[in-house]
């Protein structure tokens, strides 16, 4: 079901040109501890965001500083073409924010609740971004057009989460934030929503940062992936950029004489050739994976837990034909 | 429609619908029927009774004190509990991201909350006028006087609730230390027995806070000049409660803009957060 009721991808095009995002040196420090120290990093329109990093990394810092929930300490921050911190309500039209609900509105009935949010939007619309959404329609799409006349407490987490969704999107955003959106889906609800945040961007060029916690998330959604550790980005691409740079090499797997072989090869071209050039035939079931976006991440991580965050950095930024490494 | 309209008119939308909420939460209901059937079962035991030397009835007497104890309560310490317990379960971090959010919900709630006063009252009032002698009499021409004190009472003590609210961020602590300073006040204010009766230094006390004077100016407006002889100076001071009251009015309406700014800028998803893994630990 197409989420277009009205508005095409070539009509919704933000109004200011330039980057959706863009954030030069960003800093924030809270009384002695500085959280954020020197962030870089930029969106184009239409392009999906990524944000991964251990707990405590600053990303929902970084992630709030950009939605305008919080004064930044150093840096300059421009979202949509405005500065966060004095972005009016105008601007904020144009944002969606999925926030992790918990409690509230309990006692309000799920379309009622929707409905309410959605009129906000109605004096921001334009021509080429109709606000707000038809709420029934992305009740629909959600998955919970059933649930219109259920109080949001009886709602099971699942289907708050969706609800969470609803009313990020309701307002039609030009950039979506969205904060560890699939916390809690079951397989189908994540597949669900995969199939949402592709439509976003093919249909009406929603910007998306995302952050989570699930690789395979991240994988299958980024255009781009940004590893924040301590409070700087240690590493930037797309999942195969990141995989290629960090991990160790191929794992080769083969069944030979009835019996299964895996070996771990640093160029794993190299060792089929010289293993179909020395047994041929023989060798059946061949598989080459290369190291994952996992294996990427979690060296990463492993060099930053054990205090070589730096060391980790530069020898990213040491590694060939790599860009877009910030410090 | 200009914007001003936009967000008045979705700040009586956000009443309307958290009325309806709080309508079918059995919780609030609950609380809201205890509270005013205990002071109405409370009264009918004085009934029979008189004011020494007046001959009016001693419930009737006593209402407009429970009454405007009852605005202070709802005004102020709900009102507070009400943003505090938002603030931390996600509503206002809601509100702060939609657009012109914090406006709607900022007249949503006072509009709320002025509902909420007037249907205590009258649920309060109404079953007095069958209850209690001389209640219905009284109204019939003190009603005028009743509504100027319940308005203003509202004014001075809903900003004032929203200061509260404001201030403390666990809406534990409001309870806590919000409750105990307005649960002392209204005792010496004239609620439970009259002000003459207390020591000279706690009728000053009590004459700072708007709980006396909403009390006192309901008494005027709903009782006979013969009850004069109970009160102060033997004298309803109309002037002094418009006073009193049109201070703390002023008070709130300054401090609670501000205060509430200070607030919206301070919420974040953090902050719900943090809160949400306190609670699950309490748990």
């Amino acid at each position: 079901m197409a989420l277009t009721d009205g508005a095409s991808a070539s009509t919704a095009a933000s109004p200011h040109s330039g980057p959706a995002i863009d954030v030069r040196d960003l800093r924030m420090r809270y009384g002695d501890n500085d959280v954020l120290k020197g962030v870089d990093l930029t969106a184009d329109p239409g392009e999906v965001l990524v944000l991964l990093g251990p707990n405590g990394a600053g990303k929902t810092t970084t992630v709030e500083i950009l939605e305008g929930f919080r004064v930044r300490s150093a840096g300059e921050v421009s979202v949509l073409g405005a500065d966060p911190a004095v972005g009016g309500e105008a601007w904020r039209a144009r944002l969606g924010v999925v926030l992790q609900s918990w409690r509230d509105h309990g006692n309000w009935r799920v379309r009622e609740l929707l409905a309410h949010f959605a009129a906000h939007y109605a004096p921001y619309s334009t021509a080429g971004r109709p606000r707000p959404r038809d709420v029934d329609a992305l009740l629909e799409t959600v998955g919970l057009a059933g649930h219109a006349r259920a109080k949001v407490s009886s709602l099971s987490g699942g289907q708050r989460r969706r609800l969470d969704v609803a009313v990020g999107i309701v307002g039609r955003p030009e950039l979506l934030f969205l904060d560890e959106p699939t916390a809690g889906f079951d397989p189908q609800a994540r597949r669900d929503f995969h199939d949402l945040v592709h439509r976003l961007t093919d249909e009406e060029g929603t910007t998306i940062l995302l952050t989570t916690h699930d690789l395979d998330e991240a994988e299958k959604l980024a255009d781009r992936i940004l590893i924040l550790a301590d409070g700087r980005i240690v590493a930037e691409g797309s999942a195969d950029e990141l995989a290629r740079r960090v991990g160790s090499g191929s794992e080769v797997r083969w069944v030979q004489d009835g019996q299964r072989f895996v070996h771990a090869a640093p160029d794993g071209t190299a060792f089929v050739r010289e293993l179909l050039e020395q047994h041929g035939d023989a060798v059946t079931d061949l598989e080459v994976r290369r190291a994952s976006l996992e294996d990427a991440y979690m060296e990463m991580v492993a060099r930053h837990e054990s205090g070589r965050t730096a060391d980790a950095a530069r020898a990213l930024e040491g590694l060939e034909g790599l860009e877009g490494i910030t410090r | 429609m200009n914007r001003t309209t936009h967000v008045l008119l979705r700040g009586l939308a956000e009443a309307r619908l958290a009325l309806l909420a709080s309508l079918r939460s059995f919780q609030e209901m609950f609380a809201t029927v205890m509270f005013v059937a205990g002071f109405t079962v409370g009264l009918s035991f004085m009934r029979g009774g008189t004011v020494d030397g007046t001959g009016v009835d001693s419930a009737t007497a006593s209402l407009p004190g429970v009454l405007g104890l009852s605005v202070v309560f709802v005004g102020v310490v709900a009102t507070a509990m009400m943003l505090a317990t938002e603030r931390e379960d996600g509503t206002l971090l809601r509100a702060k991201a939609l657009p012109d959010g914090m406006a709607v919900y900022l007249i949503g709630k006072v509009v709320y909350a002025a509902a909420l006063v007037l249907a205590t009252v009258l649920l309060l009032v109404v079953p007095g006028l069958f209850l209690f002698d001389g209640l219905a009499a009284g109204l019939a021409t003190g009603w005028p006087q009743l509504l100027w004190v319940l308005l203003l009472g509202m004014v001075a003590s809903i900003p004032a609730g929203a200061v509260l609210g404001a201030l403390f961020d666990n809406p534990r602590l409001v309870n806590a230390v919000g409750m105990v300073p307005v649960f002392g006040i209204t005792m010496v204010s004239g609620v439970f027995f009259p002000i003459t009766a207390l020591p000279g230094w706690i009728q000053t006390v009590a004459q700072v806070f708007p709980v006396y004077w909403i009390g006192l100016g309901l008494r005027s407006a709903l009782l006979p000049d013969s009850m004069l002889s109970a009160e102060i100076g033997e004298s309803w001071r109309h002037l002094e409660t418009a006073g009193v009251l049109g201070a703390w009015a002023v008070a709130g309406m300054v401090l609670a803009p501000w205060l509430l700014r200070r607030m919206a800028r301070r919420v974040s998803g953090a902050n719900v957060e943090k809160a949400r893994q306190k609670a699950m630990q309490r748990v």
